[in-house]
């Protein structure tokens, strides 16, 4: 009997390991007869560039990338314009993402039932898992001509319902200096680590945490430096994009068009250096700050259902801001480390729930006249965001990422009752992953897409406890 | 069934490892370029070695130069001028005289600056280093470089004050070398001989039209309009002047290139004032 066991787990054993060889073999095989890599298909069918010129892994841009968004969406050969391109080119890209994945949720409340009746409820995972889409990107850009370009991307949800997720035209060069350059329209505020360019897809790891980051109960939905904001935006850089600076005037309604909140303006401001060291590649370092004022109640009408707020008719402005640090650094042609630092605070009436009322977070909140709870505090906070890459050529890049937000003041932490635990609502989330595209050329992008996150909150539960939610998903992400 | 599968799992390994010299097999023909893998290049106090690029050249590059660095990358058939052929050794933009090779900093100048009016962009991201090491990885390309040496730079005299004189002298070296028949009278590129010009692979190619606002694709600074008719652009219908003006001459003509381009200039102003006309092809010398 021993004797047999010991045989099968040998067996077992010996099948493993050749398994293991022959699968490593493969990908072995796979990787040195892989065709070099892909581009952006819009702007690389135009200039007839790999997507790995301008994209360390697409979507992300690389340094030589961010230089030519900088300067419009221009080389800067003299081979711009459109009246240069064949009259057959258009500039559309479409991008989709077919997808399989299971996301599970832990402590997520849900009812009992006891003879067909509620009669309680309960906490507990729930686990789906399934095939899905993501939605999609009708991304169109490019110049209208020498020094005047634009950018337009209706974006759908999964299920087919559009919006304007980007629209603006930008005057490149003005008085023919790079310094200056005057963007308006609805855009992504000029953040070097771009979410619109992340290269992971999952729900919690697809974006920044930080650049989205609530606390707990609070109701500003304007500071959100991930969203594409209606603005107007200075920018401008030396030559070689060595360095490079922007300013933004911000409509405080967090891309929302038809003005719903009111008259609130948010400043967006960064800046940054790049060093040359050598082999090692360009390092760049900066900083960001967004400061601002958005409404806290609205005025409201009386009719037929009740009372409604206005839409535009937000009063009662009060102050935001998120600041930090950015770092791109490169060690080489393989291995990189992105940084975004974060420090954040809301004032005291958003940490009250005052604020949006079309997200719904506090709509209870929007009325006039109320006042701050004795002890209300303005929130804030400190986050940190570390995403490293390992490159083994443009068409494989591995991504890790490690964000974690900490709360260093709660909006009622102060309050004699029921002050909130100074944790609640802090978040770690590990994110690992691949992006592998099996061929590259100037025509077309493909890449087979795998990743896993993992995220914390603490006291999120329903019962007050920690909340838990992970996702795998594996998908073909693809454009043309 | 797990037999099977192991099997199967130790065919697929052994597949795998017999396919690995197939893979290579295609790299057995560059042995000839990967004889001289070992290529430097020096600008100032920088070395560049030709492996530290294969990974730049391969992300940034090789769309459009091809991996044996023949010109011949996917994006050939589509692009207009075609890309250099490394391979030949023949380079437009240089400091050196006519047919020799170029400096290792003409290289390294022209990857940072990009060449205009191509789909060659101005690569001044990379850090020196990078291109220092791009410009020995394009180098092993050809077997020139194992067997030449760079031509020595032609020397150029400081630029002297622009004057009036000067101007007109440059007008009269323009229709004297039949500048005009390729870039035209106003410079337009509209001469006689524009349409019948091809490079040195038959590929039809365009004069410079001096009036369309375009860069000079060699540079745009009047030491880099000097050096490109002095040194003529390798590989293409533009000769070297050298042997036929000389080095104060050429200044003048340089001068009047400035006040025959669209871009403003105290040159052009000077023309203007003077009331300087085109020249005049069936004109006797000197007039």
């Amino acid at each position: 009997m021993l004797v047999r066991r010991m045989f099968r787990a040998r067996v077992k054993s010996n099948f493993a390991l050749s398994l293991l060889t022959g699968s490593l073999a493969l990908i072995l095989v796979i990787l040195s007869a892989s065709p070099s890599a892909n581009a952006l298909p819009a702007f690389a069918r135009k200039y007839g560039l790999r997507c790995s010129a301008c994209h360390e892994s697409w979507p992300m841009l690389n340094y030589f990338g961010q230089k030519f968004k900088d300067n419009g969406y221009q080389l800067m050969n003299d081979r711009d314009a459109p009246i240069w391109q064949n009259p057959s080119y258009w500039p559309v890209t479409f991008r989709i993402t077919p997808i399989w994945h299971r996301v599970s949720t832990g402590k997520v409340q849900v009812d009992v039932y006891s003879g067909g009746t509620v009669t309680g409820s309960a906490v507990q995972r729930i686990t789906s898992s399934g095939f899905d889409l993501s939605g999609l990107d009708f991304h169109t850009g490019g110049t209208l001509e020498k020094n005047f370009s634009f950018y337009l991307l209706p974006s759908s949800d999964p299920t087919g319902a559009f919006h304007f997720e980007s629209v603006f035209a930008r005057l490149d060069n003005v008085l023919g200096s790079p310094w200056l350059n005057v963007k308006l329209g609805k855009f992504e505020l000029d953040n070097l680590l771009s979410e619109k360019r992340i290269l992971t897809l999952t729900g919690n790891g697809g974006i920044y945490q930080i650049y989205h980051f609530i606390p707990q109960g609070d109701g500003n939905i304007f500071g959100q430096m991930g969203d594409n904001q209606l603005g107007l935006e200075i920018m401008g850089h030396s030559y070689d994009d060595r360095t490079r600076y922007s300013a933004a005037l911000l409509s405080s309604n967090d891309g929302t068009t038809q003005l719903p909140y009111g008259n609130a303006y948010t400043g967006f401001f960064t800046f940054s250096q790049a060093f040359d060291t050598g082999r090692a590649g360009v390092q760049r370092v900066g900083g960001y700050a967004m400061v601002g004022q958005a409404p806290t109640t609205w005025l409201t009408q009386t009719g037929p259902s009740g009372s409604t707020v206005i839409p535009g008719a937000g009063i009662g402005n009060k102050s935001f801001s998120r600041e930090g640090f950015f770092g791109q650094f490169y060690f080489g042609q393989h291995i990189d480390l992105q940084v975004v630092t974060q420090h954040g605070q809301d004032s005291a009436w958003f940490g009250q729930g005052y604020g949006d009322f079309i997200d719904g977070i506090a709509p209870n909140n929007n009325t006039t006249g109320n006042t701050l709870p004795v002890g209300a505090q303005a929130p804030s906070w400190n986050g940190v965001l570390f995403e490293p890459h390992y490159v083994y050529s443009p068409q494989l890049i591995f991504i890790g990422r490690y964000e974690t937000i900490r709360m260093s003041q709660q909006a009622n932490g102060a309050l004699s009752a029921a002050p909130s635990p100074s944790n609640l609502g802090n978040i770690s989330t590990y994110t690992i992953g691949y992006r592998y595209n099996p061929f590259m050329t100037s025509r077309a992008g493909f890449a087979w897409h795998n990743e896993y996150n993992w995220l914390h909150q603490d006291g999120t539960s329903p019962t007050g406890t920690n909340l838990n939610t992970s996702e795998l998903l594996l998908g073909f992400d693809f454009d043309f | 069934m797990r037999t099977r599968l192991q099997k199967w799992s130790l065919a697929m390994g052994a597949a795998a490892v017999m396919a690995l010299p197939l893979t290579s097999w295609a790299q057995l023909t560059t042995g000839d370029i990967e004889s001289r893998i070992g290529m430097e290049s020096h600008i100032g106090n920088l070395t560049g070695h030709a492996k530290a690029a294969a990974a730049d050249y391969r992300r940034y590059c090789v769309g459009c130069h091809g991996v044996m660095g023949d010109g011949n990358g996917e994006n050939f058939p589509w692009l207009d001028p075609k890309p250099r052929n490394f391979q030949l050794g023949i380079y437009k933009c240089r400091s050196t005289p006519s047919g020799t090779l170029p400096t290792d900093e003409d290289l390294f100048d022209t990857i940072a600056r990009g060449l205009d009016r191509s789909n060659m962009p101005q690569w001044s991201t990379f850090t020196k280093q990078q291109r220092a090491d791009l410009v020995a990885w394009v180098k092993h390309f050809s077997p020139r470089y194992a067997t030449e040496k760079p031509g020595a730079p032609i020397q150029i005299p400081p630029e002297p004050e622009v004057t009036a004189e000067r101007i007109k002298a440059g007008r009269e070296v323009f229709g004297r070398v039949q500048c005009w028949k390729c870039h035209g009278v106003t410079g337009m590129a509209d001469g006689p001989s524009a349409s019948t010009l091809t490079d040195d692979q038959s590929r039809p190619i365009l004069a410079f039209n001096f009036t369309e606002g375009a860069r000079p694709k060699c540079g745009e600074t009047d030491r880099d309009i000097y050096r490109i008719f002095m040194t003529g652009l390798d590989g293409t219908p533009m000769p070297s002047f050298a042997d036929n003006i000389k080095p104060d001459e050429a200044w003048d003509l340089v001068f009047y290139l400035r006040a025959l381009m669209s871009q403003h200039s105290k040159e052009k102003d000077m023309a203007k004032q003077l009331g300087l006309k085109p020249v005049d092809p069936n004109a006797p010398p000197g007039q």
